[in-house]
C-alpha cells in the first residue's frame, strides 16, 4: 500500500552517512550557476541552507513574510544547542546523542536520520563558533555547557537565554553576505501562497508582496520549505504570532504527504494564562529545570488556601511540599522529558493541587539552589565560613542572574512578579510540532523537486523532541545535509533550462490564489478571523491537546468541520487586496489551520496507541511501577503515519515501518 | 473583557507611503492592566473590524521581546516609557486608568512609512550584508576549542550582540543616526579572535553603507542609548570610532 520510500542508503548506521556523501553525485560549478533554488523560510533552517547553497555557486532567492530574514521564529529559541562533543568528559559520543533521541522520541523516529543528526551536531558548534556567534564560554576560554532534559550528560551550548538569536544572527550574517555578493536574491515581507508543480515536479512558487499586495511567480528547479512549525493551530502557543502551516499545507494538498500530523509537544514551563485578552504564551526556558525545582503543596487545603490568596509559596514548610517530578522519577528528577513533565503537572493540577487563581500552574522554585548550590559556592571563594541566609541569597542571586538573567526579567515583565523572591508559577503550553511535511533521507518531500527542513519537516524527533535540538536540526538541515542531498536530484536536472514564468501551470496557480484572495473579500461576514482562531484553539487544546480520547477525538473532527463552513460563511476581511493588509494574511493563514485541525485529530484518532507527545487516554499502564504512564503499542503503530490529501476532507494513510536494527526498543523509563 | 482601564488612544494613521497621515482618536475601555500594548491594539482592532473600520496595522512577532519586529513610537519614547522593555513587552500596568496615549511609527528618513505604524528598515539588512559578517564558508571551521577566547572578551561580544535590530536608536536620534546599531556589530566582531582579518573592511565598508542610506550623523548626544530595549552601549561607538580610525589610517597609507 505505501508508496513511501525513505532511501536510506544500505550499510552499517554509522557508515551510511560518510559513506553517501561521498557517493552522492556532484553538480559541477558551470552547471551550478545556472540552477536556481527557491528557499522559503530564513529560521534557521533556511538561512543556512541558503548561504551554504549559495557559497557553493547556486542561484538562490529567499522569502520570508517578516520584515527581515533576522525576526524568523528561530530568533526566540532560548535555551540551547545540542552537540555530541564531549567537552565535559562526561561520556558523551554521537552513539549517546542518537540513542537518547531515539528514546526521547519514544522510538518513533527513524534511526537512519538520527543518527546523521549526531554526527554533524559537532560541526554546527564548529561553524557557528567561526562566524563569530558568542556562545557562552568558562573562566578558561573554552565554550560552556549546560544539561537538558532527558539526558544525563551536558552538552547543551547556549548563549543566556538566547541562544537561538545567537545562531540565527550567524547564519543571517552568512545569508546577508551571499546577498551582498549578489548570489542570493532576498525577497523579505513575501508570503508564499502556492507551490507550482510542472509533470508532477516543483518548479516555483506564487507569492504576495505584502507591501503591494502583488502577487509574483518565480521559478526554481528546485523548492525548499524552511517554513517552521503549525503549533499556532492552537492559537495560543509558545510560537512567534506569525508563525503558520500555510506554506506546509499548499504543499500538503500538491502532493506532499503529512507525517504524524499529531505529534505535538507541550512545553512543561511556560507563563500561565492569564485572561482572555491572551494573545500568546511565553515559554521560560527548559534550562531552567537545571537549578528550578518543581511543586505543588502536599495538602490539597494548602494549594486551596493560596488560591485564594491566604497562603504564599513560602508559607509552605518544607515537609509540605511535593516536589512531584523528584518523588515519580528519581533518576532524572526535574529533567524529565518535557512530554513525562507536561503530563505530571496537569496530573497534580488536575487533581486540585494547582497554585494560582486558575488552578493551572505549579512553582519552579530557585530558592534552594540559589542559596545553598551558588551562594554557598561564592562564600567559599570569598573565604566567608558562616555566611548569613541573607548573604547567601545575595551571592547566588548575582551567579543566577548572570545563567537566566533576561528569562527572571522577562517573566516579571510579563507577570509583575519578582522572581528572585518568590517561585516563578509555570504551566504546560503548545511549544513544537514534531509532525510534519513527510522527507525521505534527502530531505525530500513525495513531490520531487519539493524539499522540507527544519521544524516543517517531521524527520528526526519521533513522538517527542529533546530540549535544544531543534536548533540543533534545523542548522544540521540547512549547513551539513541539504548542501549534499540535493545534489541527488539536481544533478539529473542540469538540462532543464529555467521555465518562463508565463508557463500555463504558473498562470493556473497564481488564478486560484486570486480567486481565493477575492473570496474572502466576497464574504463580508461579521466575525473577524481571530475569532475563528480562537474557537479552533480551543477545540484543539480540549480535545487534541495534553490527554486525547477517542469520543473527543471525534466530537472535535465535527466540530472543526462545523466551524470551516461558518469561517466561510461569516469571516469579515477588510480593507483591501492591494496594499499591506494583516487582516487578509491572518486569514489565509487560519483558512488552513482549519484544514490541519481537522488532519491532526483524524490522525490522533487512528493512533490508538500512547507516545511521546501524543497520550491517548485509553492506553496506559494500569499496574506495576509504569503505573499510569504511557503505554505504546509497537505491535501495531510502529510506524510513521503520512497522510496523502485526497479532496476536501479526505485523507489517506500511508505507512513508512520504523525499523530499528541497532537500538533495543524498550519502554521509556526515568524512574 | 477583562480590565477596567478605559484610555484615550490617539493613533498614526497613514494609508500607504505616499500619502498623508494624520492622527486619529480611538477610545477604548475594558483594559486589564495584564494586557500587553500590542495585546490593546489587539482588542481595538478587533473592534474596528467588527464596526466595519480598517484595522491598525503594526508589526510585530515574536511578542517576547526578541524579534526586533514591533515598532511603535509612545507618548515620544520609542517603545513606550519603561526601560529596555519592547513595544510588545509593555504592559497596560505601566498606564493609568484615564489616560490619552499618543501611538507613532519610527521617524527617520532612512525607515519610510510604509502604513499606519509599520516602516520600513530594509536599510539594516543592506547595512549588515555590506561587511556585518565573518568570511567563512560552511564546512571550513575547526574544532570550536581550538579557539579559546578570553571569558570577559566573550561576553563583551556577546552583550553587542544582544541588538536585535529594532530601529529605536534611529528612531530616538534627532539626527536619525544609526550608530548604535551599526557599532554593536562592528564591536562584536572586533571583539572577537575571528573577526580581526576583515576588521577594517568591515568598518569602512558598513560606515559607508549606513552613510549611503541616509542616516544622520552621530553627535554623541546619548539618546539611544537610553532608548534602546536591549541596553547596547554607547561604548560600542566608541569602538567602532577606534576601528574607522585604524582602517581609515590603513587604507590611506596602502593608497599612497
Ligand atoms: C519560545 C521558543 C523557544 C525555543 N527554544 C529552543 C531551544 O532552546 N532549543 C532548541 O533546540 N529549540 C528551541 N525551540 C524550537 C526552535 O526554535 C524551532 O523549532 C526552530 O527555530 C525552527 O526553525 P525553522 O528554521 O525550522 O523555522 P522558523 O525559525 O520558524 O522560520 C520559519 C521561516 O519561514 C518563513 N515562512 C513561513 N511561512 C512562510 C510563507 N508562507 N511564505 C514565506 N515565508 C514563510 C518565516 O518568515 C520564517 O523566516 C524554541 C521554540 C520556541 C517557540
Ligand atoms: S542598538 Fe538597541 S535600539 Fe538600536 S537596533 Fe539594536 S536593539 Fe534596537
Ligand atoms: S514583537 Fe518581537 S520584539 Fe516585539
Amino acid at each position: 500500500m505505501s508508496k513511501l520510500d525513505s532511501k536510506i542508503p544500505e550499510g552499517p548506521l554509522d557508515k551510511k552517512w560518510e559513506k553517501y556523501k561521498s557517493s552522492v553525485p556532484l553538480v559541477n560549478p558551470a552547471n551550478k550557476r545556472s540552477l536556481e533554488i527557491i528557499i522559503v523560510g530564513s529560521g534557521l533552517a533556511g538561512a543556512s541552507a541558503a548561504a551554504s547553497l549559495a557559497e557553493m555557486g547556486y542561484k538562490v532567492k529567499v522569502f520570508c513574510f517578516q520584515d527581515s530574514p533576522r525576526r524568523a521564529h528561530s530568533i526566540a529559541a532560548q535555551g540551547g544547542v545540542n552537540a555530541a562533543k564531549n567537552y565535559q568528559n562526561d561520556g558523551d559520543s554521537v552513539y549517546r546523542l542518537f540513542y537518547d533521541t531515539i528514546k526521547g522520541g519514544d522510538y518513533r523516529a527513524r534511526e537512519a536520520n538520527v543518527h546523521r543528526l549526531a554526527e554533524v551536531s559537532g560541526n554546527i558548534i564548529d561553524q557557528c563558533v567561526a562566524q563569530g556567534v558568542p556562545l557562552a564560554r568558562e573562566y578558561g576560554g573554552m565554550l560552556s555547557n549546560r544539561s537538558f532534559g532527558g539526558t544525563q550528560v551536558q552538552r547543551t551550548f547556549y548563549a543566556a537565554g538566547q541562544t537561538g538569536q545567537q545562531l540565527l544572527l550567524g547564519a543571517y550574517s552568512a545569508l546577508q553576505r551571499q546577498v551582498g555578493l549578489g548570489n542570493v536574491e532576498l525577497f523579505a515581507r513575501h508570503e508564499m501562497l502556492e507551490v507550482v508543480t510542472i509533470e508532477g515536479k516543483a518548479r516555483g512558487i506564487i507569492a504576495r508582496n505584502l507591501i503591494t499586495g502583488k502577487l509574483e511567480r518565480h521559478f526554481g528547479h528546485a523548492v525548499l520549505l524552511g517554513t517552521g512549525g503549525y503549533g499556532n493551530v492552537f492559537f495560543l502557543s509558545t510560537n512567534a504570532m506569525g508563525s503558520n502551516v500555510t506554506a506546509a499545507w499548499k504543499a500538503h494538498k500538491k502532493g506532499a504527504f503529512f507525517g504524524n500530523p499529531c505529534y505535538t509537544q507541550i512545553h512543561p514551563t511556560c507563563i500561565p494564562v492569564s485572561g482572555d485578552h491572551q494573545s500568546k504564551l511565553t515559554l521560560m526556558s527548559e534550562s531552567l529545570r537545571n537549578d528550578g525545582r518543581i511543586w505543588v503543596p502536599k495538602k490539597i487545603e494548602d494549594s486551596v488556601a493560596i488560591r485564594e490568596g491566604r497562603k504564599k509559596a513560602i508559607d509552605i514548610a518544607e515537609d509540605d511540599r511535593d516536589y512531584y517530578l523528584e518523588r515519580r522519577y528519581p533518576a532524572f528528577g526535574n529533567l524529565v522529558p518535557r512530554d513525562v513533565a507536561s503530563r505530571a503537572a496537569k496530573e497534580r493540577c488536575d487533581a486540585g493541587f494547582g497554585v494560582n487563581k486558575t488552578g493551572e500552574a505549579v512553582y519552579l522554585d530557585f530558592a534552594s539552589n540559589m542559596k545553598y548550590k551558588y551562594g554557598k559556592q561564592v562564600a567559599i571563594v570569598k573565604g566567608i565560613h558562616n555566611p548569613t541566609e541573607e548573604q547567601l541569597h545575595a551571592f547566588g542571586k548575582e551567579v543566577v542572574k548572570e545563567k537566566y538573567g533576561n528569562l527572571f526579567d522577562m517573566y516579571k515583565q510579563i507577570t509583575g512578579e519578582d522572581p528572585y523572591e518568590m517561585p516563578m508559577m509555570i504551566y504546560p503550553a503548545v511549544h513544537y510540532t514534531m509532525g510534519g511535511i513527510w522527507v525521505d533521507y534527502n530531505l525530500m518531500t513525495t513531490v520531487p523537486g519539493l524539499y522540507a527542513l527544519g521544524e516543517a519537516n517531521f524527520s528526526d524527533h519521533g513522538a517527542n523532541r529533546l530540549g535544544a535540538s531543534a536548533l540543533m536540526q534545523g542548522l544540521a538541515d540547512g549547513y551539513f545535509v541539504i548542501p549534499y542531498t540535493i545534489g541527488a536530484y539536481l544533478s539529473g536536472d542540469i538540462r532543464t533550462k529555467a521555465i518562463p514564468t508565463t508557463h500555463e501551470a504558473f498562470e493556473a496557480a497564481e488564478k486560484e490564489v486570486q480567486a481565493r484572495i477575492d473570496k474572502f473579500f466576497a464574504i463580508k461576514g461579521s466575525k473577524p478571523v481571530d475569532y475563528f482562531h480562537k474557537k479552533l484553539g480551543k477545540i484543539m487544546w480540549d480535545k487534541c491537546g495534553m490527554a486525547r480520547n477517542e469520543a473527543g477525538l471525534k466530537q472535535a473532527i465535527v466540530e472543526i468541520q462545523q466551524l470551516q463552513k461558518d469561517f466561510w460563511a461569516d469571516v469579515r476581511v477588510s480593507g483591501e487586496a492591494n496594499e499591506l493588509n494583516p487582516e487578509l494574511e491572518k486569514a489565509g493563514r487560519v483558512a488552513d489551520f482549519l484544514e490541519l485541525g481537522e488532519l491532526m485529530c483524524v490522525d490522533a484518532l487512528h493512533r490508538v496507541e500512547s507516545c511521546g507527545g501524543h497520550f491517548r487516554e485509553e492506553s496506559a499502564e494500569t499496574s506495576g511501577e509504569q503505573e499510569g504512564e504511557a503505554k505504546r503499542d509497537d505491535a501495531n503503530f510502529m510506524y510513521v503515519g503520512a497522510w496523502e490529501y485526497k479532496g476536501p476532507n479526505t485523507f489517506e494513510l500511508h505507512k513508512e515501518e520504523l525499523k530499528y536494527e541497532v537500538i533495543k526498543v524498550s519502554q521509556r523509563s526515568y524512574k | 473583557m477583562s480590565g477596567n482601564m478605559n484610555l484615550t488612544l490617539k493613533v498614526w494613521r497613514q494609508k500607504n507611503g505616499g500619502s498623508k497621515g494624520e492622527l486619529v482618536t480611538y477610545p477604548v475601555s475594558d483594559i486589564s492592566p495584564d494586557m500587553s500594548f500590542l495585546e490593546m491594539f489587539d482588542v481595538l482592532n478587533d473592534q474596528l473590524v467588527t464596526e466595519g473600520k480598517e484595522p491598525i496595522a503594526f508589526d510585530h512577532d515574536c511578542r517576547e521581546g526578541i524579534c526586533g519586529m514591533c515598532s511603535m513610537h509612545i507618548n515620544g519614547h520609542a517603545h513606550g516609557p519603561k526601560d529596555q522593555v519592547t513595544t510588545c513587552q509593555l504592559h497596560m500596568r505601566s498606564f493609568k486608568d484615564g489616560d490619552t496615549i499618543v501611538v507613532e511609527p519610527w521617524r527617520a528618513a532612512a525607515f519610510p512609512v510604509v502604513k499606519d505604524l509599520v516602516v520600513d528598515r530594509s536599510s539594516f539588512d543592506r547595512i549588515i550584508a555590506k561587511g556585518g559578517f565573518i568570511s567563512v564558508n560552511t564546512g571550513n571551521a575547526k574544532d570550536a576549542n581550538n579557539l579559546p577566547i578570553p571569558k570577559v572578551d566573550a561576553d563583551k561580544a556577546f552583550e553587542a550582540a544582544a541588538c536585535i535590530g529594532c530601529g529605536a536608536c534611529v528612531a530616538t536620534c534627532k539626527n536619525s543616526s544609526a550608530m548604535l546599531f551599526v557599532s554593536a556589530k562592528v564591536a562584536q566582531l572586533s571583539l572577537l579572535p575571528q573577526g580581526k582579518a576583515e576588521a577594517s573592511q568591515r568598518v569602512l565598508n558598513m560606515v559607508a553603507q549606513m552613510d549611503e542610506e541616509g542616516f544622520g550623523s552621530c553627535t554623541n548626544t546619548g539618546a539611544c542609548e537610553v532608548e534602546c530595549p536591549k541596553g547596547i552601549s554607547i561604548q560600542n561607538i566608541a569602538i567602532m570610532n577606534k576601528e574607522y580610525l585604524k582602517a581609515s589610517v590603513v587604507s590611506e597609507q596602502e593608497a599612497q
